[in-house]
Formats: structure tokens, C-alpha cells, sequence
């Protein structure tokens, strides 16, 4: 990467006055720049997790009860100590335990043993689940977790997705079309977002599943899952539609109202109607022109849209349920599995800064002028 | 802009009008509630157990159904031995101690529909010796169905419907339904059919103490109760459906103001003192504005309380950095270059005093749009934790209804009401205050009434 920095600014002209910095670098830069910020933030996250989870306790009892477990397990697998009398026995493992516990700085003040606790959690070592464990039968959570990941992902990124590109095209076209009777019918609608999407769910379920019979009430496949990989993804997609369609409906409206108003702020420009002098096509002109610089607020837009539906999702499994991490979280809730339910709340942080930061590097691809400390001079 | 300038300008909107038509029912609601019902009623009415809601039926429908259901939907009927009129009781004198408490419950049944369930509420005053009781069915037809006898206790249930016994005399149909059916259409393949006309349910009771006494109460279960129907719980739905408005308004309401009231403040301060206060703002909004808000509020209520007011706390501490501060700061930004800010640091005002009485006013009026469409995001978002089972512990609300529907199977099951009652008013906030926000979003915003 460096040496192709290095020739494109050995074969770039001489600077002449203000120049855009070298767009690889800059990038490189930004990304760099925000990749740091936003794990700061998982930190942020991730720590108070560990507060909220701890004050109770909780964290703690989790551990010295795994080291009772383990150690108990250890002295009585240990033949050569089953003679001793039961309370000799029990001091042993008393002492045991003490030992391990110094060992693990579990006798340390709570400052120190809370950024062990990070640690661990931002590594993802979050320890053994009490009773939830995963298709494989371990109860390792993090095996729990990445085994529901797959769900989530499908389900987000293809809702996430033909969010975006309806909205997008909508958008161009109504903008197109403003002031026309399908554009006033829209904006009314924008307020509808302000109903969450597993709203929209119960709904959806309601008239699709209980009314007609026509769709499933919840769930990912059909129970048995069918055999071959045809009718399997053929079930699969069966289950997406609810989920999905409440997904999008409660976003577009309002996706398609802010997204137009960019679209007409951005035609009114003077380097529109300077285009449209030279007698460019209405396409040069919306894709050059007006589609372009109106990416980057867009993705911000959608940036903050995002955010939402994540945590949203927590919900919106339940409600379908469908085997994801929301739906993992809302069991562990209901059997208060402790070592779950935080490591639930890291990987949400997780997915969440995750997807933020890929918006963030295609931020920065499609706006030039985006650049680290660039935001003082705009 | 002057606030009745712009409530005229919000009349030009109709969507508007709707949406403050909404708005305004939902407080008047709220009042009507607050003051009908007080706070310690509605927790009684809401948790007390079966011997405030016993004679409800489970499950029913809202009485208003039977307005399209034809004659299927049949309302309670209680027949009670203590309320004078409603049963026949006779006694005789068969030796010295005992004697005979015989009660004859008649009542007319006209309804196509079977009832929900049959309770028998025994009670007995005595010494030592219980009152035994033997009860009897009767049919118009004349048929004569013994349901079996017991010693009674001080306050005994009889459950009728749960009888096994009963049900399998009664060709395997529930009691409810074989005892109600006409002769015949009772057997596997047939279809029930309702037998109307004048039914008894006589007991025939014995006492042993001179001083003892029989009583009972027969409640045949509706399938209709209320304006909203009840739950798996015999619970009347209508005092959530009253009680949830007030807590739903308050909730959305205190949670908009307390976030938007800190978020503007700071956004102020950060602007006017600028340097790293600036810049510790800025970055702490950016923090803030990934944080898994949902998750942590999760948290809390698993390890915590599930109080809705420190909730409530949580809700605006994690709303005081939102993404507000960006806009606002811009907009103060602005604000403190203009010359009248200038000549007010010359006469000697004080920094405090230019943030809070130059520079937040100025921009006060762009806070309203923001704040409005505010208050149903919080609204929905109590009603998702309360969706997760995190509801608060003591008052019922909207989303702890659609909880319990939702954990009863409500939709699979066809109560649709159940789901749809908290369904809709929860909409209703959220689109009518959304629609005003909309409204005064172009209100305050010109530049967006022209597009």
C-alpha cells in the first residue's frame, strides 16, 4: 500500500495552492481515525456493562461458583483424597478455592478486577451460561452466541439492504415528481415511523398468520426442517417476508421523506443548473450531480437508522421468533442467565459499532472532502 | 414565534388537527382515569387475586362484539343465595341438629352461545361439623344430572367445568358445553347445539349444628365482559387499557422533556465556553450515540428494578449526550457571532447569564418539533421493555397487556382483541404526536414547507 501512495504522489503535478490530500491516505487516515473512536466506544459500552452487571454481584457469584465447580470436580476426581474425613475434605477444597480465587485476582479491589472483567469481555472469554446452551450442547456463550449471529445477520442485512435501495429509488423519483399527488401521499405517511417495526409485526402476524393462513406466525424454517436445500430455502424465505416487510415499513416512509428533501435541496444547487445549461441528459445530471453529493448525508442518515433497527431487533425476533441474538437475549432474560445476557449485551455493542464503522469507510469513500480534523474548517 | 401563532398555523395542517384531536383524547382520558379510578384502586383492581375478578370470565370479549356476533356471545350470569330474590332456599327440621338447606337455582339461558365456564362458590357457617351438599342439574328437557357431592369447608369452589368425572358422563364434551347442549348433539362428530329455556341447579343440602348455615354462588361464566374484554387472569382489560394512558403520557412526556431540556442546556454551554468543554461534548455525543441503549436499559431491569421511574431516570441520562447536541450546537454556534450577544457581554452580563437568557431562547422554538415527535419513541419504548417481561413489577400498562397476550399465544390462539386493544391506542399516541410533530417541524423549519 505504501509504495503505491508513494507513485501516485511521485507521478501527481506539482502542488498548486489547496489540494486534496491523497485520497488513499486520507481514508486510510479517517478510517483509522474513526475505527479508534468507535472502539473507544465499545469500551465505554462494554464497561458499563460490566458496572451495571456487577453492583449486584452477579459477575462475581459467576465466577467463585465456576471455581467451586471446577475445583470440587478436581478433588473428587482425585482418588488418593477420598480417604480423608468429609470435613478435612471440605477444608481442602475451602483452601482450594481461596488459592484459585487469589489466583484470579478475585481478592483484588473492584477497579482493578473491573478492567479484568473488560478485558475478558471485549476478547469475548465470557465464561460458561447456567442453563442455555447451544445446538452443539456445549454451554461455552460464546459458542451460544456466534451460533445466532448467522440469523441476525441474514435478517438485517436483507432488510437493511432493500431498505436502502427502495428508499433510494423512491426517493430520486419523487423528487422528480414533487409537489405530485403519490409525493403529498408519502410525506403523509412519513409519521407512520414512528411506530417501531415489531409493531408493524403483530400486525403483519396477525392478518398474514391468524387471518389468512397464508404466512407463518414465527420461527426461521418449517418444523421438521425440510431435507433438501430447495424447499429449505424456499421455507427460509417463507419465514423472511413478515420480518422483513415489518422492518421496512416502518423505516421507508420517513427514509424516503428525508432522503427526497436531500435530493431537492441538493438540485436546487447552481452547479445543477449549470449543468443542465450544457445540455447534459436528466440522467448524467441526477446520477453526477444530485445523486452524488448526496450519498454521504444519506449514509449518515441511514447510519442513524441502523443504530435503531439494531437494538429494535431484540424485539422484533422475539416477536417473530426468530433464532437470533435478540431472541437469545429475551430467552436469557426469562431464565436470568447472567452469563448470557452480558455477553449478549457485548455482542450487541459489537455488531452495532461494527456496522457503523462500515458505513463510516464508505462515508469516506464517497465524500472527498471527508478527512480527519477536516470538520473545523467546513 | 409566539406560541398562538403558531397553534393557528398548526390548524392549516389537517393532519395536524387529527393529530391534536388524538392527543387531546388521550388526555382527557388520562384525567378521566387519574381521577375515576385512584392509583391505589387500579393496583388493587390489577393484582389483588381471584377474589377481586373471580366472577369474571376468562378470556371473554368485549361486550361490544355482541353487536355483530348475533345472540352467540352470552354475558355472566350470578345467582347469588345470599342476595335476597335471586334463590329459592327452603329449610326443614329433620332432628334435633340437623336440618335441610335446600336451594333451587333457576335461570332462564337464551343465548346461542355456550358459556365459558360453570363455578359453584360454596361457603358454610358452622362449629365442628361441615354442611354436606348434594347438587343436581336440571335441564329444560326435564333431564336430571347429578354433579356429585361434597362436604363444604368456610368458603369452598366447586369447579364445575374442571370436573373429569362430569366430562366423561357427558359423552367427553366440557361440562360448559355438555351441560348447556341439546340431548343427542352431544356425541363424537356431532356439533353442540345450545339448548335454550329454563334451567336449575338445585343443591341439596344437609346441616348438622342448629346455628349452621348453607350458602352459595352460582356463576355461569359470558363469553363477553366489559368494554375491553379479559385476560388469561379473569383481569378486566379496560383498567390497564385507562390506566396505561396516564402512565404512557407521563413516561414519554418526562422522558422528552428531561432529555431535550439537558441535551439543549449543553449544547449551550459547549458552544458558548468552547475549547476542550467543546470538545469533551462533542466527543461524548459521539460515545453516546453508539451505545446500545436498549441493552443497558435491558440490564437495568434484570439486575435491578423494573420500576418505571428509575427507568425513566436511565432513559433521559442515556438521552442527555443524543445526537441533538449536534444540530443545536450548530445552530448556537451561529447565534453567538450575532451583534445583540455582543452587546450584551459589553454591558457586563456574565457567561451564565448570556447562555441562559440570550442565547437558549433564541433557538427555543426549534426545541418543540424535536420534543414532540419525542414522546412516542419513549412511549414505544417502555412498551418494548415492558414486551421483554421487563415491565414495571406494580402498574399495568400498555405493553405489559400485549406481554401477557403475547406469552398466552393471544394471536394463535384468535383473542385478537387482546392484542389489538393496547395495539391501537399505542398507535394512536404514537401516530397522533408524530403527525403534530411533522406538522410543526415545517412550521419551524420554512425551508422545508417549501419542499
Amino acid at each position: 500500500m505504501a509504495s503505491g501512495v508513494l507513485t501516485e504522489k511521485a507521478l501527481a503535478p506539482p502542488k498548486i495552492g489547496l489540494r486534496a490530500p491523497d485520497t488513499l491516505t486520507r481514508i486510510a487516515k479517517y478510517v483509522l481515525y474513526r475505527g479508534v473512536a468507535l472502539f473507544g466506544t465499545v469500551v465505554v459500552g462494554v464497561y458499563l456493562t460490566v458496572l451495571i452487571a456487577n453492583m449486584g454481584g452477579y459477575l462475581d457469584t459467576i465466577r467463585i461458583a465456576q471455581i467451586r465447580e471446577q475445583v470440587g470436580a478436581a478433588v473428587l476426581n482425585d482418588a488418593a483424597l477420598q480417604t480423608l474425613p468429609p470435613s478435612e475434605l471440605r477444608k481442602y477444597i475451602d483452601d482450594l478455592v481461596i488459592l484459585e480465587m487469589q489466583r484470579l485476582r478475585l481478592d483484588q479491589p473492584f477497579v482493578v478486577r473491573s478492567v479484568d472483567y473488560l478485558v475478558d469481555a471485549l476478547t469475548l472469554n465470557l465464561g460458561r451460561a447456567e442453563h442455555l446452551t447451544s445446538n452443539s450442547g456445549s454451554n461455552q456463550v460464546r459458542l451460544i452466541l456466534f451460533e445466532r449471529i448467522p440469523a441476525t445477520l441474514l435478517l438485517s442485512a436483507t432488510a437493511n439492504l432493500s431498505l436502502f435501495f427502495t428508499a433510494i429509488f423512491v426517493a430520486l423519483f419523487l423528487s422528480r415528481r414533487y409537489g405530485s399527488r403519490l409525493d403529498r401521499m408519502i410525506i403523509a405517511l412519513a409519521p407512520s415511523s414512528s411506530v417501531p417495526a415489531w409493531f408493524y409485526g403483530i400486525f403483519l402476524i396477525l392478518i398474514f398468520a391468524s387471518l389468512l393462513h397464508v404466512l407463518p406466525f414465527g420461527g426461521m424454517v418449517d418444523t421438521p426442517p425440510p431435507e433438501a436445500m430447495p424447499a429449505y430455502i424456499l421455507s427460509l424465505l417463507k419465514h423472511m417476508i413478515l420480518p422483513i416487510t415489518a422492518i421496512v415499513l416502518h423505516s421507508i416512509f420517513v427514509g424516503i421523506y428525508q432522503w427526497r428533501t436531500f435530493f431537492l435541496i441538493y438540485s436546487s444547487e447552481d452547479y445543477v443548473d449549470m449543468a443542465k445549461a450544457k445540455g447534459l441528459t436528466a440522467r448524467t445530471i441526477e446520477r453526477r450531480y444530485i445523486l452524488r453529493p448526496t450519498l454521504p448525508p444519506i449514509v449518515t442518515s441511514f447510519a442513524f437508522t441502523l443504530i435503531y433497527l439494531w437494538q429494535g431487533a431484540i424485539i422484533l425476533e422475539t416477536v417473530f421468533s426468530w433464532p437470533g441474538v435478540g431472541r437469545l437475549l429475551y430467552q436469557a432474560i426469562s431464565i436470568f442467565d447472567v452469563p448470557v445476557i452480558v455477553g449478549n449485551v457485548v455482542l450487541i455493542a459489537y455488531l452495532l459499532v461494527i456496522s457503523v464503522f462500515l458505513l463510516d469507510i464508505l462515508y469516506a469513500l464517497l465524500d472527498p472532502r471527508v478527512k480527519v480534523g477536516g470538520e473545523q474548517r467546513v | 414565534m409566539k406560541i398562538p401563532p403558531v397553534l393557528q398555523e398548526l390548524t392549516h395542517y389537517r393532519s395536524a388537527l387529527l393529530g391534536l384531536l388524538i392527543i387531546g383524547g388521550l388526555l382527557a382520558i388520562a384525567l378521566y382515569t387519574v381521577i375515576t379510578i385512584p392509583y391505589d384502586e387500579a393496583i388493587q383492581r390489577w393484582r389483588a387475586g381471584e377474589e377481586m375478578w373471580g366472577d369474571y370470565p376468562r378470556n371473554a370479549v368485549p361486550e361490544w362484539f355482541r353487536l355483530f356476533a348475533g345472540n352467540s356471545l352470552p354475558t355472566t350470569l350470578i345467582l347469588d343465595s345470599q342476595t335476597p330474590g335471586q334463590v329459592r332456599k327452603e329449610s326443614q327440621v329433620v332432628t334435633d341438629e340437623m336440618r335441610t338447606a335446600d336451594m333451587t337455582f333457576a335461570f332462564d339461558y337464551t343465548s346461542d352461545g355456550f358459556p365459558n365456564e360453570i363455578n359453584l362458590f360454596l361457603t358454610a357457617k358452622f362449629q365442628q361439623k361441615k354442611p354436606q351438599a348434594t347438587m343436581i342439574w336440571k335441564t329444560p328437557d326435564g333431564r336430571r344430572i347429578p354433579l356429585g357431592d361434597t362436604t363444604v369447608g368456610v368458603a369452598e369452589r366447586f369447579a364445575i367445568s374442571t370436573d373429569q368425572r362430569l366430562s366423561l358422563k357427558l359423552d367427553g364434551r366440557a361440562p360448559e358445553v355438555g351441560l348447556f347442549a341439546q340431548a343427542g348433539t352431544t356425541a363424537k362428530g356431532e356439533t353442540p347445539v345450545v339448548q335454550k329455556g329454563k334451567y336449575e341447579l338445585i343443591i341439596e343440602g344437609l346441616t348438622f349444628e342448629s346455628a349452621s348455615d348453607l350458602n352459595a354462588k352460582l356463576v355461569v361464566y359470558g363469553q363477553a365482559h366489559g368494554l375491553a374484554g379479559t385476560d388469561h387472569r379473569r383481569r378486566d382489560i379496560m383498567v390497564a387499557l385507562l390506566w396505561g394512558t396516564p402512565i404512557a403520557l407521563a413516561f414519554g412526556f418526562l422522558a422528552a422533556v428531561g432529555s431535550t431540556m439537558t441535551t439543549f442546556t449543553i449544547a449551550a454551554i459547549g458552544s458558548w465556553f468552547g475549547g476542550w468543554l467543546d470538545a469533551v461534548i462533542q466527543r461524548l455525543t459521539e460515545i453516546n450515540s453508539v451505545l446500545p441503549t436498549l441493552p443497558i436499559l435491558i440490564l437495568v431491569g434484570t439486575f435491578y428494578t423494573r420500576s418505571i421511574w428509575v427507568i425513566l431516570g436511565i432513559v433521559i441520562a442515556l438521552g442527555i449526550f443524543s445526537l441533538g447536541i449536534k444540530t443545536y450546537r450548530s445552530m448556537f454556534l451561529q447565534v453567538k457571532e450575532m451583534p445583540y450577544i455582543e452587546a450584551a457581554h459589553a454591558y457586563g452580563a456574565g457567561n451564565l447569564r448570556i447562555v441562559f437568557r440570550y442565547m437558549m431562547p433564541k433557538i427555543a422554538p426549534v426545541l418543540i418539533p424535536s420534543f414532540v415527535t419525542l414522546i412516542p419513541s419513549y412511549v414505544f419504548l417502555e412498551a418494548s421493555l415492558s414486551v421483554l417481561g421487563l415491565g414495571d413489577p406494580l402498574l399495568p400498562t400498555w405493553g405489559k397487556v400485549l406481554n401477557d397476550a403475547y406469552t398466552n399465544g393471544a394471536l394463535y390462539n384468535g383473542y385478537y382483541y387482546w392484542v389489538l386493544e393496547p395495539a391501537f391506542l399505542l398507535m394512536l399516541t404514537g401516530l397522533g404526536f408524530a403527525v403534530v410533530g411533522f406538522a410543526l417541524d415545517r412550521i419551524f423549519n420554512p425551508r422545508l414547507r417549501e419542499l
